[in-house]
């Protein structure tokens, strides 16, 4: 049987191509992908999203250990992770070959690779994913990087919607006085020193990461992301967190997933 | 010159208009004879005088290794796989053909993003989702696609490098064996390529000729694009 549907198929598919008629319906092997808004999964996907010293790290492992002492799965997933996008994006980083659109390209192969393989399986799995930085940080960045609004929008949807996406707001210099290690630990792309702004590490990190808090600033109505106030003590986001967290439980499921949960590991093991 | 434009927003700090030469591209899928039709058309546009600059896919200086890597193993995704090609065809772009373009070259390219845009969706990308990544491209001066019946492809593969996994698209598993699968992915390929030969205008040229007359027929198709030396 299954012979014969291929050969069906591909006489179908050869008379079409001797004609040569431009195809005005999409062949029915086509469009599979489900767009953004679209998925429908058990699970529930939780993100995290803001520059780099806002806290949000901190505060999703907070919610992680909670979430797994109430008897949830999760499953925790970072930006910039895949395995088997890491080495390009880390080679080209290091030898400074990115350029604005590759830089969007290749983070957004890594996030395909992680929404195919640690998100979406997960998720149909009635997991909770915790994810530190989403979309949104492509968006922020690439967008602060002259790549275009609508054009890096597209690029993402594919994403699955999250549940709930945090956004932790803060100014540039409280961000600039919690990074650990201070100005030596200012990476040369999140300082956005590709875009020639300023030779001052330092000066270049508050003018890039300045338009990209302008573009999150904007993405708050847009994709209705839920502001927390990072300047508050770590006590008060994290109880405003879980309020908000718990009201999207209802329904998930409590079993915990011991794969899922090992996998976690083997990722957290691995920061970029 | 104003002449090339970008298909949609195109590339951060590119100006498109500051590009002079010229951007030739021939596609068609595996087995057609592309490499065959592209050695002679570098020989005859040097030939005539102009500076050409071959290139095609072949990978790139940032993503080659990752994605020959990544397809050796087992877990590479549709929109994974998609995205990675997309980023290897952004870096070669900027680097090899625009440079090129900018000092008057004649870019000759086997292959360009139609059969990337092929590969992906017959993958199940959404088509319009496709379209919208590569907008990022340059339009090219012509499209000569190169069109085969998925007969003569196979006769051709079989007599020539034999089936190999990609070109067969064994990934999706349209088919008991290579074979099968041959004929039912480039089957599909053709029929995607078919759609966007009207989309994007390219110059169909059949290529059950012998050499010599295809050869031919793609000169005339490109003699009026060139400036006269």
């Amino acid at each position: 049987m299954q012979k014969r549907t291929d050969t069906q198929g591909r006489s179908t598919l050869l008379s079409n191509t001797r004609e040569g008629t431009a195809w005005v319906a999409v062949p029915r092997f086509l469009a599979k992908m489900k767009v953004y808004g679209k998925h429908r999964f058990p699970g529930r996907l939780f993100v995290v999203e803001g520059i780099d010293g806002s806290g949000k790290s901190t505060q999703l492992a907070l919610l992680e250990k909670w979430l797994e002492s109430e008897g949830y799965g999760t499953f925790f997933s970072e930006w910039n992770s895949s395995a088997l996008v890491r080495d390009v994006t880390r080679r080209g980083k290091k030898k400074r070959m990115l350029t604005p659109m590759t830089f969007s390209l290749i983070h957004a192969t890594d996030f395909a690779d992680r929404t195919e393989q640690h998100i979406i399986p997960p998720l149909k799995a009635g997991a909770l994913v915790l994810a530190d930085r989403y979309i949104y940080t492509a968006f922020a960045r690439d967008v602060a990087r002259g790549v275009n609004h609508g054009w890096v929008r597209n690029l993402y949807r594919f994403a699955v919607k999250p549940t709930i996406a945090f956004y932790f707001r803060i100014s540039v210099d409280d961000a600039m006085k919690r990074i650990v290690g201070g100005r030596d630990a200012i990476n040369y792309y999140e300082a956005g020193m590709d875009r020639q702004l300023s030779d001052d590490i330092e000066e270049s990190f508050r003018l890039f990461q300045g338009a990209v808090i302008d573009e999150y600033e904007r993405m708050v109505d847009e994709f209705g992301l839920v502001v927390i106030d990072a300047s508050r003590s770590i006590e008060e986001q994290q109880v405003q967190m879980r309020a908000i967290v718990t009201k999207a439980l209802t329904g998930a499921r409590k079993n915990r997933i011991r794969r899922w949960v090992d996998l976690n590991s083997t990722a957290r093991a691995s920061r970029p | 010159m104003g002449r090339f434009e970008f298909y949609g927003p195109g590339l951060p700090a590119v100006e498109a208009g500051e590009l002079k030469g010229k951007l030739v591209v021939v596609e068609g899928t595996d087995g057609v004879g592309r490499s065959t039709h592209v050695g002679l058309l570098k020989e005859w546009l040097e030939g005539k005088g102009h500076a050409v600059l071959g290139t095609g896919m072949t990978r790139s200086a940032l993503a080659g290794k990752g994605l020959k890597a990544a397809k050796e193993g087992h877990t590479l995704g549709g929109i994974t796989m998609s995205l990675f090609y997309a980023t290897d065809f952004a870096d070669r772009l900027e680097n090899e053909m625009i440079p090129a373009l900018r000092a008057g070259f004649v870019v000759l390219t086997d292959r360009y993003i139609y059969s990337l845009m092929a590969r992906a969706t017959v993958r199940g990308a959404d088509p319009e989702w496709v379209k919208g990544v590569y907008e990022f491209a340059l339009k090219p001066d012509i499209v000569i696609y190169l069109r085969a019946t998925v007969d003569e492809l196979m006769t051709r593969v079989v007599q020539t490098s034999g089936f190999n996994y990609w070109e067969s698209g064994m990934d999706l598993r349209l088919g008991e064996d290579m074979f099968d699968s041959f004929l039912a992915y480039q089957g599909r390929l053709m029929a995607v390529f078919d759609t966007m030969a009207g989309d994007y205008g390219f110059r169909v040229v059949e290529t059950a000729a012998n050499i010599q007359n295809v050869s031919d027929e793609i000169k005339t198709l490109l003699e009026p694009l060139l400036i006269p030396v």
